[in-house]
């Protein structure tokens, strides 16, 4: 069973030159299940970058501990639930596939070849990581442009690459940098409504970090909203306008609920008293 | 249409209505058009929004300058050919043009100090290239072990700092009373001028390669080793084929220092030769060799930029 499990897990930066440290992530707690689409959203400085980069194994907690399944990412447990699973973590690993927002393709490969970086470097032979490629460059409707040079694609098209390539490698979960942040609003679009039908095809676990409150609300089964100082995650939320979405396909007619409206107004509340807060 | 044209139009149209009579028009209009053409011509130098088509406005220096860079050449020539020829200059001090083109065919063919000018081409590009190949060899895998390692770049980068400024003939004489005079100090000598380029470069080259590249390779289950040899030293590349450039430079300025000392063929050993005895011509024969075949190295490295790293400049 794919869980991934993050328990009272504090990241705090010591200050520098003497400076106060700064507690970037405090105690927080995170179940995700096979199948969860979690949508990380809050203010700048809320720790989700900083959760993000946790759960890739990037940095280690200054407390507590995350695994996903029986291994464990980062921390220091020695023993779980009464079972000795040492402390050998995992760090990044294959297991977790990471898509940012810009800049993390290869610029001497192809698109293909990019897709297939991942099943290379694990040595998997030719013909079989050419043809998974292939199938997930389909999958993101990128079929035609195999030979295309990654620089030379659009914003979106880029961004279509980076998720083909994190799921050729078949990982357990995604991670989801404000993936569609540097891209135009219509193309936003179209890769939100992409991007949930990947999911919905693949059934993976999907980890995914947003400014955009509609967009939050859109693709998440799962809404955690932060509070920055100390970054902490402050409220839950179990949404299905995704389903909605994916049934009607129209993503005004899902924008302009009564439910999805008063939705937006309660997020944005806690957003923005935070903001006023520190402002 | 272009701007341009469309403001030539406009002040054909509106320069006669400031003409006051038909008499006074037809007395000026010979002067005044030829003038007015003028006038347009500079102002359409000058314009700000005269902008070809497929360029964008305000780019600085914009437009083909090929024609203007052959133009200007032959004038050089042209003017060191008058100044010579005129006998403004004596030919101890610079020959004419055709006395030198005269004398390049003369050492191809018969030779000067001991050698054609193959020979000593010859001799001095197996000086550079050779050097070049080993600081290539040795210096872009240590400055990308230097930029990836934290106890390389502790034992290295104050060495390499400490050696970098100074001048070849400062160490020339330590590396003769180490090697003696034959090929390898010479090779030595050009090779620690090269090195250092090269190194720096590719140190910078790592810290150039964006973290996320980095860390996608991580999390799609790259070793340390696989992340230096498939992203590292790949996203390194331009800034090594610049460090490249500038060594082979460093190359050429150190060549003649090399072969100051105990040199019987080379290129700058034939130029140091033909100045002591005062024959300017193959003084200048020499340089212009030199430089060409370094502006053909130059073509060559930035075909194989094209080539090997078309992503630069690119995002």
């Amino acid at each position: 069973m794919n869980t991934l499990k993050v328990c009272e897990v504090s990241v705090i930066y010591p200050g520098s030159e003497g400076g106060e440290s700064v507690t970037a992530l405090s105690d927080v707690n995170l179940t995700m299940k096979q199948g969860d689409l979690v949508v990380a959203l809050g203010a700048s400085g809320c720790g989700k970058t900083t959760l993000l980069n946790l759960i890739a194994g990037f940095i280690s907690p200054s407390k507590g501990y995350l695994t996903l399944g029986e291994s464990l990412v980062e921390g220091y447990p020695r023993v779980l639930c009464g079972k000795d699973i040492g402390d050998e973590v995992t760090g990044p690993d294959a297991d977790r596939g990471v898509v940012f927002q810009k800049h993390a393709l290869l610029p001497w490969l192809n698109v293909i070849e990019n897709t297939e970086f991942g099943l290379k470097l694990q040595g998997v032979d030719k013909t079989v990581r050419r043809e998974r490629a292939a199938e997930y460059l389909k999958l993101v409707g990128l079929e035609e442009f195999h030979q295309h040079k990654v620089y030379q694609l659009s914003g979106g098209m880029q961004q279509r690459v980076g998720i083909a390539r994190a799921l050729t490698n078949d990982p357990k979960m995604l991670l989801l940098d404000e993936p569609l942040g540097a891209l135009d609003a219509l193309t936003r679009e179209s890769l939100q409504e992409l991007l949930l039908d990947v999911w919905r095809k693949t059934n993976k676990m999907m980890f995914f970090i947003t400014h955009s409150v509609d967009e939050a609300l859109l693709l998440a089964t799962k809404l955690v909203v932060m509070s920055p100082r100390p970054g902490r995650i402050t409220h839950q939320f179990d949404l299905n306008f995704n389903q909605q979405f994916l049934d009607c396909r129209d993503a005004r007619q899902v924008k302009s609920t009564p439910e999805f409206i008063a939705m937006r107004e309660q997020v944005l509340s806690i957003i923005h008293g935070d903001e006023l807060a520190t402002a | 249409m272009s701007n341009s044209k469309k403001m030539t139009l406009d002040i054909t149209e509106a320069e006669p209505q400031r003409v006051d009579t038909k008499e006074e028009r037809a007395t000026t209009k010979a002067s005044e058009s030829f003038v007015d053409k003028l006038k347009h011509k500079c102002r359409s130098l000058a314009a700000p929004n005269a902008v070809p088509s497929g360029e964008y406005f305000g780019t600085p220096g914009a437009g083909d300058s090929r024609l203007i860079s052959i133009v200007s050449a032959f004038l050089f020539i042209a003017i060191w050919a008058i100044a010579t020829e005129g006998g403004f200059i004596k030919p101890i001090f610079l020959p004419s043009p055709f006395d030198v083109v005269e004398r390049l065919i003369d050492i191809t063919v018969d030779g000067f100090a001991g050698g054609t000018l193959f020979e000593h081409l010859n001799a001095s590009l197996i000086r550079i290239f050779g050097a070049f190949f080993l600081a290539c060899l040795i210096g872009i895998p240590l400055g990308i072990t230097i930029g990836c390692n934290r106890i390389f770049r502790g034992i290295f980068d104050p060495l390499i700092e400490f050696y970098r400024p100074l001048p070849p003939l400062a160490y020339l004489p330590l590396i003769i009373i180490w090697l003696g005079i034959d090929e390898s100090s010479k090779i030595t000598l050009i090779f620690l001028a090269m090195l250092s380029p090269i190194v720096l470069s590719a140190r910078s080259g790592v810290t150039s390669v964006r973290i996320e590249q980095i860390q996608v390779a991580y999390s799609m289950g790259a070793t340390p080793w696989q992340v230096i040899t498939q992203v590292i030293a790949r996203g390194s590349m331009p800034d090594i084929m610049n460090g490249m450039r500038i060594a082979i430079g460093f190359g050429w300025t150190t060549l003649v220092a090399a072969e100051m000392v105990a040199a019987e063929r080379g290129i700058g050993f034939m130029v140091l030769n033909a100045s002591e005895f005062l024959v300017t011509d193959v003084v200048i024969a020499g340089i212009i060799v030199i430089g060409i075949i370094a502006y053909c190295f130059d073509m060559l490295m930035r075909y194989l930029e094209r080539k090997l790293i078309p992503w630069k400049g690119c995002n």
